[in-house]
This record gives C-alpha cells, sequence and structure tokens, in this order.
C-alpha cells in the first residue's frame, strides 16, 4: 500500500517538476515554477519518509533541521554572491550523491553482494566518480568566486597539466573496472577509496586553470555534473524519480554551457583544457591612438539630447554596486523621453544570467533588457551607447584579430552607434588602450573613475540641471 | 519506488530489476527537459540554475532512505550527512529562486 503511494507520488512529483521548468519560460508565469517545484518536492519526501522501512525518524529530523538552518541564511545571500551559492549548491548535490553512493557500496559488500552486479556497480562508481568531482571542483568554484584567500585567483597552470588531469581521471576509472568486475574481492574496498580519493583530486585539479572569466561556463558543466551525478543515484537505487529530475537538472546544465560555450566562440574542452586567462597577451594595435576624456557635464548633455540610449552593463557595474545609480540614471532620461535599453551579452557576469538579476534587484523593467542578437540590427540607429564595466564583450578586435584570445568570440557592437561613452576605472593607457580599440574610436568619450561615482555624478548632472541647456 | 530490493531477502535477490526501462525513462526525461529548458526565458537563466538544483536536490529521497533505514550506524551517518547536504539545496534553491523572481517586473 505505501509502496503504491511511494509510486504514484513519484509520477505526480515528475509531471510537477516538468510543469516548474516549463512556466519558466515566462517572467509573467515563473513564480508558479516555484510553487510546483515545492510541491513536488513535497510529495516526494513525504511518500518517501512514510514508508515503513524509515525507522530512525531522529535522523531524519535533525539532518533537515540543519538543512534548513544552514539553507536559509544561503538564500539571502547579495545577488553579486549568487554564482558562488549555486556553485555550493552544486558541490552539496555533488557530495550528498557521493557519499549515498559510497553508502551503498558497503551495505552490499557487508550486507549483499549478490546485489552488486555489474549494471549496478556501473552506476555506483559513476556516481562516487562524478559526484566526488562535482563535490571539490563545485567547492573549489565557489571559492575562487568568493575570492577566499588560500585559492588562488588567477589561472594556475604548469606544464604537462592537461597529461596529470587526464592521468588522474583514467586512473579512477580503470580501478572502477576493476571494482566492476571484482565488486567483493579483498582488495576491493580499498581500490573503491581509491577512486573516491582520484576523484576528489580531479575536482580539484579541473578548475585550479580555470579563471574568472570562464566561470560562467564552468559553472553550467558542473551543474550539468550535477544532475548527472543524481541520475546515476537514481541507478543505483532503481529511482525513476531520481533519473528524471536528474536528466532535466542534466540537460539544463548541458544547453546553458553550450549557451555559454558560443558566446565565448570556445569549446567545452578549450574552457576546461584550455587555461583561459594565462596567455592573454595584448595585442598591439599599429599605433596607439590617445583617449578623448568627456566631462561629465558634457556626457549628461549628450545623454539627454540622445533620443535612443543603449546601456552596455559588464561585471565591473556589479563590482562598483553601482546598478541602482544606474537605475536612477534609467529614470532620469526615460523621464525625459529618451528610450533606454540594456544590452545584455550572454557571458555578462560570473554565472549565466547574472546581468539581468542584478539589473533587476535594482527594479530596471525587464522589458527593458535585450539580447546580444536583438540589440545588434538596431545599434547604428543608437545615438549613445554608454559602456559601463564592459570590456571583452564590446571590443572590435573579436571579429578580425586572429591572435587575439577573444576572436570570434560574438561582441556587442557598441562601435556602431553613433556615439560612445564608456566608464572605465582605470586610466592607465598602457592597460586598456592597447587592449580595446573602442575606447580610441573617433566617436568614442571616456569618462574616468569608478562606475558608482561616476554613474552617480551624471545622475547629478541631470537632476540639478533641468532640462536642455 | 524506495529501494526496495535491499530489503529483500536473498532469494528475491535473485529477481535482476528492470534496469532497461530505467534507461528508458533516463532517455526520455533526457529529451523533454531539452524540450523544455530550450524555451526558458533568457531572462531567467540564473534562477533557472537555482530552481533546478533544487529540484535534483531530489536525491534527497534517496538520501533518506540511507540515514533512516535499519542500516548500520557508519552507514546512516553518511546518510544524514547527504541528508544534510540534499535539504540544504532545497531550501536555499526555491527560496533564492522566488527571491530573484519577484525582482523582475515589468513596469
Amino acid at each position: 500500500m505505501t509502496h503504491a503511494v511511494a509510486q504514484l507520488a513519484a509520477v505526480v512529483a515528475t509531471a510537477l517538476f516538468i510543469f516548474s521548468l516549463h512556466w519558466m519560460n515566462d517572467p509573467k508565469t515563473a513564480r508558479h515554477g516555484v510553487v510546483a517545484g515545492v510541491t513536488g518536492m513535497l510529495v516526494a519526501v513525504l511518500a518517501t519518509w512514510i514508508q515503513p522501512e524509515i525507522v530512525h525518524h531522529g535522523w531524519v529530523v535533525l539532518a533537515i533541521v540543519a538543512g534548513f538552518i544552514v539553507g536559509v541564511p544561503l538564500s539571502q545571500v547579495p545577488l553579486t554572491a549568487v554564482p558562488q551559492r549555486t556553485a555550493l549548491s552544486h558541490s552539496f548535490g555533488g557530495l550528498a550523491a557521493g557519499l549515498v553512493g559510497t553508502a551503498e557500496y558497503f551495505l552490499g559488500l557487508t550486507e549483499h553482494p549478490a546485489q552488486l552486479t555489474a549494471f549496478r556497480m556501473s552506476a555506483i562508481v559513476a556516481e562516487v566518480i562524478l559526484g566526488f568531482l562535482t563535490f571539490t571542483g563545485s567547492l573549489m568554484a565557489a571559492g575562487k568566486l568568493q575570492e577566499v584567500k588560500w585559492i588562488p585567483q588567477r589561472p594556475v597552470t604548469y606544464p604537462g597539466q592537461n597529461v596529470v588531469n587526464i592521468g588522474v581521471l583514467l586512473i579512477a576509472v580503470a580501478l572502477g573496472v576493476l571494482v566492476v568486475v571484482h565488486p567483493t574481492a579483498a582488495w576491493a574496498g580499498g581500490a573503491f577509496y581509491g577512486i573516491v580519493g582520484l576523484a576528489v583530486l580531479f575536482g580539484v585539479l579541473l578548475i585550479i586553470p580555470i579563471g574568472g572569466a570562464d566561470m560562467p561556463t564552468v559553472i553550467s558543466i558542473l551543474n550539468s555534473y550535477a544532475g548527472l551525478s543524481a541520475v546515476a543515484m537514481g541507478f543505483v537505487l532503481g529511482n525513476k524519480l531520481l533519473v528524471t529530475a536528474g536528466a532535466l537538472d542534466g540537460s539544463s546544465g548541458l544547453i546553458l554551457s553550450i549557451i555559454m560555450c558560443r558566446a565565448m566562440n570556445r569549446s567545452f574542452t578549450n574552457v576546461l583544457f584550455g587555461a583561459f586567462g594565462t596567455v592573454q597577451k595584448a595585442q598591439a594595435i599599429g599605433e596607439q591612438k590617445a583617449w578623448k576624456q568627456e566631462t561629465v557635464e558634457g556626457a549628461a548633455q549628450l545623454l539627454e539630447q540622445a533620443s535612443r540610449v543603449v546601456v552596455i552593463p559588464g561585471y565591473g557595474m556589479a563590482v562598483a554596486q553601482a546598478q541602482h545609480k544606474v537605475r536612477e540614471l534609467y529614470d532620469q532620461l526615460t523621464k525625459r523621453g529618451v528610450t533606454v535599453q540594456f544590452a545584455i551579452h550572454p557571458v555578462a557576469g560570473r554565472m549565466p544570467g547574472h546581468m539581468n538579476v542584478l539589473l533587476a534587484e535594482a527594479n530596471i523593467p525587464y522589458t527593458a533588457l535585450v539580447e546580444m542578437e536583438e540589440i545588434n540590427p538596431e545599434m547604428p540607429q543608437c545615438d549613445v551607447a554608454l559602456v559601463i564595466g564592459a570590456n571583452d564583450v564590446v571590443n572590435p578586435a573579436a571579429r578580425y584579430a586572429k591572435g587575439s584570445p577573444i576572436y570570434g568570440m560574438p561582441i556587442i557592437d557598441a562601435d556602431k552607434a553613433k556615439t560612445v561613452l564608456a566608464i572605465k576605472r582605470s586610466k592607465n593607457p598602457g592597460f586598456a588602450g592597447i587592449d580595446n580599440e573602442l575606447y580610441v574610436q573617433d566617436n568614442t568619450w571616456m569618462l574616468f573613475g569608478d562606475a558608482k561615482a561616476v554613474v552617480g555624478d551624471l545622475v547629478k548632472q541631470l537632476a540639478g540641471g533641468g532640462g536642455l541647456h | 519506488m524506495i529501494d526496495v530490493s535491499l530489503l529483500q531477502t536473498a532469494a528475491a535477490e535473485a529477481v535482476p530489476v528492470d534496469y532497461w526501462s530505467t534507461v528508458f525513462v533516463f532517455v526520455l526525461a533526457t529529451f523533454i527537459g531539452l524540450g523544455v529548458i530550450r524555451r526558458v526565458s533568457r531572462l531567467l537563466y540564473t534562477p533557472l540554475m537555482s530552481l533546478t538544483n533544487a529540484i535534483s536536490a531530489i536525491a534527497v529521497v534517496g538520501s533518506l532512505v540511507v540515514a533512516g533505514a535499519d542500516y548500520p550506524r557508519v552507514i546512516r551517518i553518511l546518510g544524514a550527512v547527504a541528508l544534510f547536504a540534499s535539504m540544504t539545496n532545497i531550501v536555499s534553491g526555491f527560496l533564492i529562486t522566488d527571491r530573484m523572481l519577484k525582482m523582475f517586473k515589468k513596469q
């Protein structure tokens, strides 16, 4: 009887999870998705809990309460910290899968050796390798994003790195094959610990050569792994609900990874084994042109006389915490009848969609947020392109400079706007001046300073100055 | 649904679990996932990721059995830690998804 309840609950939960993701297709219905997801989860957990084999309720309650104690504060982090929270939660997902896989193996070894069939053992090995490498890999990624002191921020590379990484993974897989073939041999338990250790090590090795700019892709790939480790757990336990939910998570991670890779014109292997960020040597442009600096007054005038302004925000905007000032600027300009839009590059920020969330938090309506592909054909009609804290995603070198690490990456065509205003923190022309020729274009004017301060000054100028000068 | 096989006697262990139907479910679920996710609004990729995080923490049902069934103590400790990790993902994942989605306003 209770078994049938569990089966029914699994079917209901599966349907609710699919609806939950379906409702994410529009911001208007998206919050229904959360309700559906929570309901599905409650149904599944309760139906499992009432099964007669659950006898240690104290343990269950304790673990659930602990999950709430940690989970609630984790959900309140500032939105700039959402990427590291996401990485941390992939890490927890991997850990859960790894631990359950380990538990299932030793349970089988000591109590039901006949259950360790080749199929089930393969699933356990896959679950443990995927789970533990996701655990440490995501933990490292979260540490890098949080800028934890003892984790190097810069990509760490050394000769033969890829050989070492792939070697570690191959040894783990080889041990896995041995354990699958001889699950009850005297040495199998030791070999199993070896697999766990190597997977833990591989996760760390995989992430240390990766730099900040690649984080959106890496988080998406780890998302996929976390989903796949849940699928493997489903195979181990013969639980189809786990397989379905894991597959949904895995395919989501896969799609996001593909979108992120395309947005940077790179392949999976290039992201994971290419150590972006270390080989970035600035490409010298034939002759070095000079900046043209604009005053806040001049920039404000340009903005208010425009009929269409496109703001191109980058992660620098979030670092400077300038979103709310940007919102005030948006208000000032729309009040004057200027059309203001935000051009969002797919990899702007530290995870997929990060920039949209940061702008939404500042109360900028989502109807003003426009994707790169939609805005690019309209850029020549744009009077002012205002670049705030973005760099690579507006660098025209991506179109033609074959040697450049960003060559081939789709960019927002800021350079095609009638006038470009770029807010940059560093005035050092030796650094960014060579890097990004957008800044030395004839129609580009620079505003130097902290993004928050500069945008704040623009707002003050517009608010104080009244109408047209 | 629950890992019943573990509780069965040695005689019942000989009955093969129908793995192929699970493989079947996996393939179909992946295709459904790809279809549904492809249509998700690009504005919402960050909340999408925290939502799928929370959903894949359905691993909680596996952890719950390992933590709560009558298994040796060491096994149950592993299960309890896994249950804690999954529960953290469920709670923080759903809460933060809703918190972010509330911010998306039309005007």
